[in-house]
């Protein structure tokens, strides 16, 4: 205001005050935010991210996917799981590690998630409860697992279905059997770094490979819309560029890390 | 419409006939002051309920909703806290004008309050300088107001008190300016005639046409900077000062300047309506009979209540809309552009009515 002119200024003013008055009327009649906790608890939407507990998922046979690795128990920043694991000898005289008791403390926990992202199996998940308050802090000490609960057996890992696609297919095809490949490399080797950069390398071909794949099947799709098959296939490719991307992205973290 | 001093004369006549004169006097001092009180406590808490509630729905809450239906009864709880709650003051404080200050802050805005016109022949304060009165007395606030902050002694109070103090006196100034520029038009100064004029010859804001309504714009301004409200609280600006020139002040002690608060914005809404929205005075257009009779019937109680919750909403919203101001830019605001313009306002008013161009 102090290089207007006063007249300048005081017009500018009064204008730039009957703008904020309009905004603030325009509000009062919005809807209002506020959530009336006790009443609507039973209408009330909880994001599905939101951290509430940890929790095990179980199937209809009472399975769960845990294999006991104990993982999230060495990723914890606050030692609020603890695993309790049993050796048993299956069928065909192998051993096996197997899950007796999941044990999670919630007075612990502080809710980063590295449980749940460190999990190989995506066993354990956050689940968005939020009426976690309880008398006696012991209430807080949860077993995840249900009593009587087995781990699932593993599914057949799913074939990339792409069987109207024949762009997509090759392509998209041979990233997954790469990928895999890739992987064991890293923990292994004695020459870490060498092995790693070559994996890291390798994930990224694939990603761009699937991404390459990904694009045409999509381009395919779009020439024939009323083709649902080809559809899903680039849907299908594209889910997989995305995955291997990560796959690139986290080779490329670790190296950095190293 | 209504004539309440039927009533009042009524009553003083049936007690004189039964005692003496002395007698009835102090009875009637009573029902007054009672009266005064009853309606100021109503009144307080309504606005606070009002206020906590329109601030809410600015900012998209809901506001109190617990207890009572729709929050109601919350008020009255805060107020039940308020009372209960211990009066404390701080060892090296000036005892003596700690605990005289707020009285001198509730005594002035008591007193303004019982200045406000609620229907025809239903005034408590009113004679011939009715607006030099209500003038003069609201100004007592300002000592009770730098007197807390000096008693104190702490730094945060005496920086509101001083604050208060350069921003009321400044804006003082426009306000009277404003209120001499409706007088002009009026022709007195007694509150009951300003009413009845605008009763028999329409709004002084229809009247006085462009000049009233800038007139009235002005008011706002700077009674809501008289309330040390809206953009205008430096004097208690929470987030620096605490609470300003309350910040030693505890219970009741402290209720009292809450209290005068809310009734300062009330009262200079209620001035608001009666120097430039009729008072008690009901809407007529002239020409349309049956919906001036419609309109007559409606008490006037009910109009002025009417008239002072619309300029509430006014204040209300620009209470809630703007940021708060620096000290320099308020009194720049006030030596800047509210003299100055209120200063056109009144020569222009003196020359509209004097060349018969008001309505």
């Amino acid at each position: 205001m102090a290089n207007k002119t006063y007249f300048a200024g005081l017009v500018g003013g009064i204008k730039s005050l009957c703008t904020g008055l309009g905004v603030t009327f325009r509000e009062l009649w919005t809807p209002k935010v506020t959530e009336r906790y006790p009443e609507n608890r039973k209408e009330n939407i909880i994001p599905e991210r939101f951290r509430g507990t940890l929790v095990m998922p179980h199937n209809e046979n009472n399975e769960h996917k845990c294999i006991g690795c104990g993982i999230c128990q060495m990723q914890c920043p606050n030692d609020s799981i603890e695993v309790v694991t049993e050796m048993v000898e299956t069928e065909d005289g192998k051993k096996k590690k197997i899950l007796k008791q999941h044990i999670y403390d919630q007075g612990k926990c502080m809710y980063c998630m590295i449980c749940t992202r460190a999990c190989p199996q995506g066993a354990i998940e956050f689940a968005p409860e939020y009426e976690c308050a309880v008398f006696d802090r012991q209430a807080l000490v949860k077993t995840l697992n249900q009593p009587g609960s087995k781990c699932a057996e593993k599914p057949k890992p799913a074939k990339p279905a792409a069987p109207a696609a024949p762009a997509a297919k090759p392509a998209a095809a041979e990233p997954n059997g790469a990928a895999p490949a890739a992987t064991p490399v890293a923990p292994a080797a004695d020459d870490k770094k060498a092995k790693m950069e070559a994996a890291a390398k390798k994930a990224e071909e694939n990603a761009a490979a699937a991404k390459a794949a990904a694009e045409e099947a999509l381009k395919a799709a779009e020439a024939a819309p009323e083709d649902a098959a080809l559809k899903a296939a680039a849907e299908e490719a594209q889910a997989k560029a995305a995955k291997l991307a990560t796959v690139a992205a986290n080779f490329q973290k670790k190296l950095a890390e190293m | 419409m209504f004539d309440f001093s039927i009533f009042t004369k009524w009553l003083d006549a049936l007690m004189l006939s039964v005692m003496p004169e002395w007698l009835t006097l102090i009875i009637e001092c009573v029902l007054v002051a009672l009266g005064i009180i009853t309606l100021y406590a109503i009144f307080a808490m309504v606005m606070i309920y009002v206020e906590r509630k329109f601030c809410a729905f600015v900012q998209c809450r809901l506001g109190p909703d617990r207890v009572g239906p729709w929050g109601t009864i919350q008020v009255v709880c805060d107020v039940l806290k308020m009372l209960t709650k211990e009066i404390f003051s701080p060892r090296k404080t000036d005892r003596f004008l700690h605990g005289l200050a707020p009285f001198l802050v509730i005594t002035a805005s008591m007193t303004t309050f019982a200045c406000l016109p609620w229907n025809k022949g239903a005034q408590i304060l009113d004679f011939n300088v009715g607006v030099f009165f209500f003038l003069a007395v609201g100004s007592i606030g300002v000592v009770g107001i730098l007197l807390a902050g000096w008693s104190a002694n702490n730094k945060y109070s005496i920086i509101g008190a001083m604050r208060a103090g350069a921003q009321i006196i400044s804006y003082e100034l426009s306000i009277g300016i404003t209120m001499l520029t409706m007088i002009c038009l009026a022709g007195t100064m007694s509150f009951s005639e300003i009413c009845q004029a605008q009763a028999d010859g329409g709004w002084f804001i229809f009247r006085g046409h462009i000049v009233a309504v800038a007139a009235f714009i002005l008011y706002l301004i700077a009674g809501n900077a008289e309330c040390n409200r809206g953009p205008f609280d430096l004097p208690e600006s929470e987030s620096e000062l605490t609470a300003g020139y309350h910040t030693e002040y505890s219970g009741m002690d402290f209720g009292y300047y809450y209290l005068a608060e809310y009734l300062n914005l009330f009262i200079c809404a209620g001035m608001a309506s009666t120097i430039f929205l009729g008072g008690w005075a009901p809407f007529v257009i002239p020409g349309l009979d049956g919906f001036n009779e419609i309109m007559t019937m409606i008490p006037g109680f009910v109009w002025f209540l009417g008239k002072v919750f619309f300029v509430l909403f006014l204040l209300l919203w620009e209470r809630w809309t703007f940021p708060r101001l620096r000290i320099d830019q308020i009194l720049k605001l006030e030596w800047k552009y509210l003299v100055p313009i209120s200063m056109v306002l009144l020569v222009l008013m003196a020359l509209c009515v004097s060349f018969g161009l008001t309505f």
